[in-house]
């Protein structure tokens, strides 16, 4: 049946624009997740909740052509082995995201994957991989870099990955639990630390369902602030990565380039909003700082240089054949596969998946900045290095456009706690896809439930699938040009 | 090739003098003297993120661009904790962190020093402690020199390394 029966029910969810709710039996559940499939929807989050004040309940959420729709299943807590359909033979990566839902909270879906998935109390059994001259590596949890911690175990055959199977959880830190002991109207401030190098988006996404639930009609001015701070963001991430890609693949004078653009970037978001990462700019209401003419002039003269900057870079990045051919056909997830596995956001966008909330589903004030929006079809490393490249030229244009046409007026509205039981949702396009808050407001001005979904959850299984076939040492470069976040993930 | 090298004649050095060591970081007695002399001017780090949000991990990264070139300083980041001298800890150390956290503390040789990067490791920061956080990385292993910031700016955590490695005392 088709997805027009569901929308009809379903009620409008305060928050980002066009998410819907709709309350279903266990037999619904599994019906609407079907509907969704079939029309060729995916699946944005899958996350619970089991308290004694609220009850027990399990939520997915869908991304549709006309928006999002919450499905909520209330649970009835009791003896039994299975509390809820699993949704893993239509949405791959709900695998994960059920597991980690039964350790945080004791609810069980029909998955036959019964691992721990966030808490490690018990040994874990990695599936095996036998045959003449198949061996295993382990690597992990400490990875040899400045990086986040993950348990990655190849099984191979010479240098040729058959199989990768990751263990993750390790920074996991009970976040969602952690913000049931914050005031709601400081929330925000854990959410753009659940993953700190999108912290824009998630502050964003956690403010935009508090805003909905009290609302806040927040100032023009917040909105398009908001917005040169997320493609702030996307810039110094992309800027990163770029000079990270080149250097994996031996060309150190990239990482050099880009490093130092970045940190002229972070130098002029520093002068401008009094900080080099917007951890703290978005708030309640709109955002912390203004910024002052001159300041403006100064960052859109930096962001101009960036870009002339990474043009250049771009070139010589072309040219240069020896990272032609470390990048070309490394790390290939097919078009096909980024569908089926429902790969979301930059990655999913270099694998022909054409999902851009700023464009599709667009929040203030991305109707009016029309950003373009970048797809490439290969799937290869070259292709996700390609969308950074195009995005860093698209980002910088909108920080530039933004800057000319602030809207004058205030930054800050007032805001008010919202009324026990309410309920919205924040979707926001970070610089590695989809940002998904889902936030429900507890008696005077605390949180009863708050679940922040990063999409390296749909993202980090593609790079199990991406690997195979290609050589061990092509793994950093490869893993590098997904760029998932492993905190986002484990929560 | 040629574009390569114009941008690289272009750009020149661009490398800014080192921030200096700063006593309040300290949590620990400074070193002696004789150890001093053995670490000399060649520092290993091995960096633990041991439950980061992952934005000190961003700034760690700066030290090695252009600008801050920590390299230049003698200072290294090292794949092993075996070629270590100082270990560089992010984050609130999450229960699933604690023991890969000890091992990888044990696996450097003595001498060997400890740098908390970022509020979450000076005092569990946000995150705090309790439930799957154990909160500051002096919970779980002896800490030297405990750097605040959220995160902290590249010139505070280099000026945090430079303390580990001063004579107390010196600069105040
Ligand atoms: S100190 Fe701040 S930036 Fe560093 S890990 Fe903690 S929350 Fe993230």
């Amino acid at each position: 049946m088709s997805l027009r029966r569901w929308l009809d029910r379903a009620h409008s969810v305060p928050g980002a624009p066009s998410v819907r709710g709709i309350g279903v039996t266990g037999r619904e559940w599994t019906d609407i997740a079907r509907d969704v499939a079939v029309a060729g929807g995916r699946l944005l989050s899958l996350w619970g909740s089991n308290t004694d004040a609220a009850g027990a309940a399990v939520y997915a959420a869908f991304l549709l052509d006309e928006g999002a729709l919450i499905a909520e299943l209330p649970i009835s807590t009791g003896e039994q082995t299975t509390h809820y359909a699993g949704l893993e033979s239509l949405f791959p990566a709900a695998s994960r995201m059920q597991r980690a839902l039964f350790d945080l909270h004791g609810l069980r879906s029909s998955d036959p994957d019964r691992r721990g998935w966030l808490h490690h109390d018990s040994e874990y059994e990695f599936l095996r991989v036998s045959g003449d001259g198949v061996h295993e590596i382990p690597v992990g949890p400490v990875h040899a870099g400045i990086i986040e911690p993950g348990h990655f175990r190849f099984s191979v055959v010479g240098e040729k990955v058959l199989k990768l199977e990751q263990r993750l959880g390790y920074t996991h830190k009970d976040i969602e639990r952690r913000f049931t002991q914050l005031p709601i109207l400081q929330g925000h401030r854990l959410a753009a630390r659940v993953s700190g190098d999108s912290a824009v988006a998630f502050s964003w996404s956690y403010c935009q369902a508090l805003e909905g639930m009290s609302e806040c009609a927040v100032p023009p001015r917040a909105a398009w602030l908001r917005a040169a701070f997320l493609e702030l963001e996307r810039i110094a991430n992309h800027l990163g990565d770029l000079g990270a890609l080149g250097n994996d693949a031996g060309f150190a004078f990239g990482l050099a380039q880009f490093s130092r653009l970045k940190e002229q970037l972070l130098r002029a978001t520093d002068h401008a909003f009094g900080e080099r990462y917007l951890m703290n700019a978005v708030v309640p209401g709109g955002t912390r700082a203004d910024i002052a003419p001159a300041a403006a002039v100064t960052l859109s003269e930096c962001i101009g240089a960036v870009a002339r900057e990474a043009r250049v870079l771009h070139g010589i990045y072309e040219e240069h054949a020896g990272l032609r051919d470390r990048f070309m056909d490394a790390g290939r997830l097919a078009t096909d596969l980024a569908r089926q596995l429902g790969v979301l956001g930059l990655a999913g966008r270099a694998s022909g998946q054409s999902l851009d909330l700023r464009i599709d589903c667009p929040c203030v004030p991305y109707g009016d900045l029309a950003p373009a929006k970048i797809v490439h079809e290969a799937g290869d490393v070259a292709a996700r290095v390609a969308v950074r490249f195009d995005e860093l030229q698209e980002s910088c244009r909108l920080v530039g456009r933004i800057l000319d046409a602030l809207p004058p007026g205030p930054h800050l509205a007032t805001i008010e706690a919202p009324a026990a039981d309410s309920f919205g949702a924040g979707l926001i396009e970070g610089w590695r896809g989809p940002v998904f808050v889902a936030l429900e407001a507890g008696p005077e001005g605390s949180i009863r439930r708050c679940h922040p979904h990063d999409p390296s959850w749909q993202n980090w299984p593609a790079l199990e699938h991406a690997i195979i076939g290609n050589i061990v040492p092509d793994f950093p470069l490869i893993n590098k040009s997904f760029n998932l976040s492993y905190s986002g993930h484990d929560l | 090739m040629l574009k390569t090298l114009r941008k690289i004649g272009s750009i020149g050095i661009v490398t800014e003098p080192a921030p200096a060591a700063d006593e309040l970081l300290r949590v620990r007695a400074a070193l002696s003297e004789k150890i001093r002399t053995i670490l000399g001017r060649a520092l290993c780090i091995r960096h633990v993120d041991a439950g980061s949000c992952n934005g000190c991990e961003l700034e760690i990264h700066a030290l090695n661009n252009p600008l801050y070139n920590i390299e230049a300083l003698g200072i290294r980041f090292v794949a092993s904790p075996r070629h270590a001298d100082l270990l560089l800890v992010t984050g609130p150390v999450t229960t699933n962190m604690e023991t890969a956290l000890r091992r990888t503390y044990q696996a450097i040789p003595d001498p060997k020093l400890v740098v908390a990067i970022g509020d979450c490791g000076c005092t569990g920061g946000i995150f705090g402690e309790g439930g799957a956080s154990r909160g500051r990385v002096a919970n779980v292993i002896p800490v030297d020199v405990a750097v605040p910031g959220c995160p902290p700016a590249p010139r505070q955590i280099l000026s945090g390394i430079l303390t580990a490695l001063s004579r107390a005392g010196r600069h105040s």
